[in-house]
Order: C-alpha cells, then structure tokens, then sequence
C-alpha cells in the first residue's frame, strides 16, 4: 500500500493558511524532510480540503453490478473528491449480516478508490419486521456502526425504539430513511402539490417526512440513542430537527445535492431521471435546507449516490426506479448553492462534507485536519473551475444524471486516499 | 398538429376545427357505407398498456372508416413486470412503420414519453390519472351540439360546466379544465375535500365542496365515476354518504336549471354518483358522447395524419 512520497506546494487550506504538505507511507510528513527527488504537485491557487466522506452512497454490488460496483463508484467517489463512502445496505443479497458486511468491506479493499464503509440494514431483508443481527456486524471484522434500511422507512415505533436501543451498547447510530409509508405509499413519487396535481402523479407530502422525524427524535430522547436523519427534503423536517437539536437530543440530519439544487419544476417532462425518494421539492423548502446547512441545523451533506441501468429508468414516470448519481458533481452542487450563494465558506464546506459525516460514521482515519502525522486524505479544489455537465463523461457506470446540460462548478483537481493520487486531473 | 398529447395543445381555433370536421364526419356514420378514402394507406397502431374496450372500439373505428390500416396491440400488464422497458415496447411497435401511435397507459405521462423517442404521431388515449384530450373533444362536441339546439349562435362564455365526482383519480377533468378554459366556458368543480386535487385552486376554474350550492348555476352536470375501492382509501365512509353529498339523485334531477345537460364518460356506477332517472333522462348526454366519439376521433386522426405527405411522416 506504499506509493512514493509526494510534495503539494502552494495549496491553501480550508482556514485560507498556504502550507506545503509532504504525503508519505499514507500519512502526511514534515515538508521540510521532503527528499530532494521528491514527487512534486503544484497546487499554486488551489485550496485543500480533507478528502470528502459521503454517508450516503449506493454501490450497488453484490447483486446490480450492471448498474455499479464498488470498482466504479469508488472511481466516481475518487473524481468528487471522496475518500470515504459508506455503502448503503440494499444490496443484493441485503447487508444484513456479518459475512454480508464483511464481503462488501473485502471487496472495498480490493476494488476501492476510497474507503468503503458498510452500512447495516436495521432489519432482516430490510423487511422492517425483524431486527437484523446488528451486535454481530458490529463486531465483525467489518465493525459496522451504522445501521440504516434506506429505501425503506423503519416504520415500525416499537421496531425503531428497540434499534435505537439496541445500538446504543456499540455507540452505533440509526440512520432513518423518515417515510411515513401511510402518507406516501407505493404510488407516491412526486412532491405533493401544484405539479403532482396538475400531472396526476402520486403525492409524497412533506409531512409524510418530518412526522417521522418527530416521532424518531423523541425516541432518540427516550432511549439516550444516536438518530440520523437521512435525505432531509422538507421544511417542515428542519423545523422539528431545530427543535430536537435546541432539547440536546443526539440526533444528526443530513441534505443531498439535489435537494440543494433542484425542484419539483423538474419533473413536468415526466423524465423519470428526475424521480428521486424523497422527490425534489419546491423553492421554498430548498431555501430552508440551505438555510439549515448553513446553520448546523443539517450537519452534513451525503449524496445518496443511486445508479441505476439505464433500462430500469426507461420507464413511465410511476413505474422507473428511484434516485440519481451524485458523487461526481456533490462538490460541484455545494459549491454553487452555498458557496457562491454566500451561505457558507470553504472551511464551512470540509466541516459538513468531511469532518462531521465521518464523526457521525465513527471513521477514525476520515475528516481529520490536514496536519502532520494525520492521514493523508485530501482533496485538491479549483473554486474558479466550472464545466457544462455532460451525463455521459462519468467513471460511475449509470448516465442517470440530473445535472446534464447544466453549467455548474467542478473543483476537484485531484484526490489523494492514503497518500496515494485516487483521481488526478 | 405533430401530436395530441395534451388539451392544453390545442389553440381554439384548432378546437373548433376539429369539432366542425366532427361534425361532417358524423354525416358519414349515417350513411349505409361509412368509409372515406381520407387515410388510405396508412397505418395507425392502438398500443393499449390498459384495458379500455370503449376507447379502443372507438380510435379503431375512426381510423378504419377514414380507411387506414389499424392494428391493435395490447401491452397489458406493466412493462417493468415483463422486463421491457416503456421506450423498448414503443420502439418496437414504431419500428414496423407506423403513421401514428395511439397510447393508452396507466401511467401519467406514458404518451409524452413516447413522443420523445419516435417519429410517428402520438395520440394520447388516456394517460393514467393525467389527461384524456379526445374525451374533453368529444363532451365539447356533445356540449355544442346541445346548446346549438336551442340557440345557433350561443357563446361559450355564457355557459357554465360543473364537474362532479372523484376529481383526483380522474384524467377527463385535467382535459376537460383546459379545453374548456379554451373555449372560454365556466367551469366549477365540485367534490368532497379528500377528492380535490393538489394544487387545484391554481386550475382555470371555481372550486366548491357544496354540489346544491352549484346545481341552480350549471348548464352542464358532468358526473365523474366514483370508484367503490376509493373507500377504503378512506376519501369517504361510505356510498350512500357520497350520494346523499354529491350524486345525481332524483332530487337534484329537479332541481337542475331548465335546459341543462347531463353528462358522464362512463362507465356509470348507477345509484352511486347517478341514479337511474338522472341517466335516463332526456337531459342525458351520455349515449350522444359515445357516438360522438368516434366523429371527434376521425377528426383527430385526420387532423394529425391528413396533412402529411405521401407515405407518411416516419
């Protein structure tokens, strides 16, 4: 795992200090015992930033190779800047065992451009019935530490207080996929409003989000447990994480890309590269969730990376499958809806995408300051460098790309994993 | 006209062009031979994704007295439950050289889709619970005949439609909304709240929860059907309930104003959103609008279709 040692100079880091940073055996060195050979980056203008940690990627191997695998999604995680991704657990077979986790973190370290980092499904076949055997992924060689059924809500109150319970032995966290099944069922896959009404697509209402959220938080209270709050989309969600977060309650939240970017505008084609769980939302609630990032209230931005072949989205709307790509453009999203917005710094960017998702997912070796004896995990960002996104130019190996035409930022210049270079420009 | 995806495509000026060519082609289903040469030679596929045995006798009949060759395919059952993605099946069908597709699907927004991936001309047929424009075509055509009864030059502007029933799950009143918008007619919808739309106070019309409120105003009654499942839905207790609030009992029959109209797109739930006097009335409609069908549908097929060159528009 050796690669030869390497010198960035000129680079500035998140807090705007230029230093030089020598990467060596994995970890970052002293500059000045840099060899005189030394492999050198000229990374005058850039900033660095601690290489990103996504909380939310679907990997899709085992069992949808066809759409992704570890090999090309960690490539697309390496090209956004990612270091680190946590693989959710509708897989097939489900992550939902000890063996299951440990084959997807084997084929991480054999295949991956980045760490990867199983998650656990919270109940057996994601069925929501039964819990899974959480104890023993989190004593395996995999050491899960966080437990979600993410395509599915744990809809169940008495299922998810004892998870929540359960956890709390391993300082695992329950990352909720919050879905009222009741409220938005099987045919819900557009924003409850205006547009659902006027296409005659099923409604996904806001509430059919936060009513969970606040049913979870105040069992997340009860039981002294960690909640995370996966894809928050609503306004109504942030309302009730401020509260939860105001009472001291252990509960984090996270916002993808596209509930940053887009809205329910987008699917008056009925192309169904728009359709995502939760949907796009209207103005008002993206204004709130970049408000709620800006603030804390939302702690980290994960992805909710989801390839999918492309004969699973030719589909009529009601009937293609859910979600879209995103590692390869998230930095490039945040960049334009809260950087350059002015909602948010650089150093405000490492903290949400790196420093605190890979707190909340217990990586010792992930979001750490890019200083001497940490891991060198970086990424090397161009904040002036920006792109026409072209859905078919990706390492990932699905085109299911919502940003396709659009102009956007794309800052990442180059990633380095373990001190090696995982993607270079 | 490339497509008939949507009533809102449809300018007035088209409207009235294809309700005055209804109405020639209805002459033509009065006599003993009924076919006009008009599509010769070309070929219209009705690509059914769902049962509709009212629809499809009807696009099939247009197309046949203009003299097209019709084909029906029915892809029954949902794409994703045979492995064939939506955009495989209509290439596939558009790939044997077709003038026109005429999709039914259960699923809102099947035939925009479509539109995008072939040549041929797309004739929406009823796209889940998103739009039925030849439905709305032919309850106008129905409509104008009605109020040209009793006055030959009678305006739009002066009429009122109400549309009654389980709004939400219903595509005849996305259309019926915006031809009627273009027509320039009133429209008021009437249903019990848990059936209103999303969104609906943004539609071109008036919204009401009190059909007796509505009734004394209305020149036409389109009743919607009501299915019996959308209790257990929890959208009301029950059917009776429904009918006493918003069914055309026999005593609102006589309380609707003089002359007024009643329609239905079928089929009628009788004795749930109609009863048996109000559909047998002689201010029904509703075997007219079924006649009417296929006299808008040869128009249609002829306005999308009669205009293009030799050998079609592949």
């Amino acid at each position: 795992m050796t690669h030869p040692p390497v010198l960035i100079t000129g680079a500035r880091l998140p807090d705007g200090q230029p230093r030089d940073l020598l990467l060596e055996g994995g970890r970052f060195a002293d500059p000045t015992s840099a060899p005189a050979d030394v492999r050198r980056v000229d990374a005058d203008g850039l900033l660095a930033l601690p290489g990103l940690v996504d909380l939310h990627t679907h990997l899709r191997e085992p069992g949808r190779e066809d759409a992704e695998t570890v090999r090309t999604g960690t490539l697309a995680a390496a090209r956004g800047g990612y270091t680190a991704v946590l693989a959710m657990a509708n897989t097939s077979p489900v992550t939902d065992t000890a063996e299951a986790a440990e084959h997807v973190a084997a084929l991480g370290r054999r295949d991956g451009c980045a760490q990867v980092v199983p998650v656990g499904a919270v109940t057996k076949g994601l069925a929501g019935e039964e819990l899974a055997e959480l104890g023993l992924m989190a004593r395996s060689a995999a050491g899960v530490r966080v437990f979600s059924d993410d395509g599915h809500c744990v809809h169940d109150s008495r299922l998810m207080r004892r998870a929540l319970e359960y956890v709390r032995a391993f300082d695992g966290v329950i990352a909720q996929h919050a879905q009222d099944p009741r409220l938005a069922g099987p045919d819900a896959c557009c924003h409850e409003g205006e547009i659902s009404g006027r296409l005659g697509l099923g409604g996904w209402p806001a509430v059919a989000e936060s009513t969970i959220v606040a049913r979870d938080v105040q069992l997340a209270r009860l039981t002294g447990s960690r909640l995370h709050v996966c894809h928050v989309s609503t306004a109504e969600t942030v309302e009730v994480l401020h509260w939860a977060k105001g009472l001291g309650i252990a509960v984090t939240a996270e916002v993808t890309p596209h509930h940053l970017l887009l809205t329910t505008e987008a699917v008056t084609g009925y192309d169904p590269t728009f359709k995502v769980n939760p949907p796009l939302r209207p103005d008002e609630h993206v204004t709130a969730l970049r408000q709620a990032l800006a603030d804390g209230t939302i702690d980290a931005v994960g992805t909710d990376h989801a390839p999918h072949a492309r004969h699973d989205k030719e589909h009529a709307f009601a009937d293609a499958a859910f979600g879209m790509v995103g590692l390869e453009t998230a930095l490039g999203v945040v960049a334009a809806t809260m950087v350059e917005t002015g909602l948010m710094g650089w150093e405000d960017v490492a903290v949400r995408m790196s420093t605190t998702p890979a707190r909340i997912a217990g990586l010792a070796e992930q979001g750490r300051p890019l200083a001497v004896g940490e891991p060198a995990n970086l990424v090397l960002v161009d904040p002036s460098r920006r792109t026409r996104v072209d859905a078919a130019d990706t390492l990932s190996l699905s085109r299911n790309n919502p940003y396709s035409g659009l102009e956007l930022p794309d800052p990442v210049v180059a990633t380095f994993w373990q001190g090696r270079p995982t993607f270079t420009r | 006209m490339k497509h008939l995806l949507s009533a809102a495509d449809l300018s007035l000026d088209e409207v009235t062009g294809i309700l005055d060519l209804a109405e020639e082609m209805s002459q033509v289903q009065s006599r003993p031979v009924k076919k006009l040469p008009a599509l010769r030679g070309r070929t219209v596929v009705n690509l059914f994704f769902e049962d509709s045995t009212r629809t499809r006798s009807s696009f099939e009949l247009a197309g046949k007295w203009l003299s097209a060759d019709v084909i029906n395919v029915s892809a029954k059952g949902s794409s994703v439950s045979k492995g064939e993605s939506l955009r495989d099946t209509v290439l596939t069908v558009a790939a044997m050289g077709v003038d026109a597709l005429v999709i039914r699907h259960m699923a809102s927004g099947a035939p925009q889709q479509a539109a995008q991936w072939v040549d041929a001309h797309v004739l929406n047929a009823g796209d889940g619970t998103h739009e039925h424009p030849t439905q709305a075509l032919l309850d106008a055509f129905s409509m104008r005949r009605h109020f040209r009864a009793s006055d030959p030059d009678f305006d739009w502007r002066d009429k009122t439609v109400a549309v009654v029933g389980d709004l939400t799950h219903s595509r005849v009143v996305r259309s019926n909304v915006l031809l009627l918008r273009t027509l320039g007619a009133r429209v008021v919808l009437v249903a019990p709240p848990t059936l209103l739309p999303s969104g609906v106070q943004s539609w071109p019309a008036e919204v009401s929860t009190d059909l007796d409120e509505v009734l004394g105003s209305a020149d036409v009654v389109m009743m919607l059907r009501v299915q019996r499942e959308r209790m257990s839905g929890g959208y009301f207790p029950t059917a009776r309930e429904y009918t006493v609030g918003y069914g055309l009992t026999r005593d609102r029959l006589a309380r609707l104003k003089p002359g007024a109209a009643i329609c239905h797109p079928g089929p009628m739930n009788r004795g749930l959103e109609i009863s048996a006097d109000a559909a047998d009335s002689a201010a029904s409609l509703v075997l007219d609008q079924v006649a009417s069908g296929v006299a808008v549908r040869m128009s249609v097929l002829y306005h999308l279709l009669g205009g293009d060159d030799e050998g079609g528009t592949r």
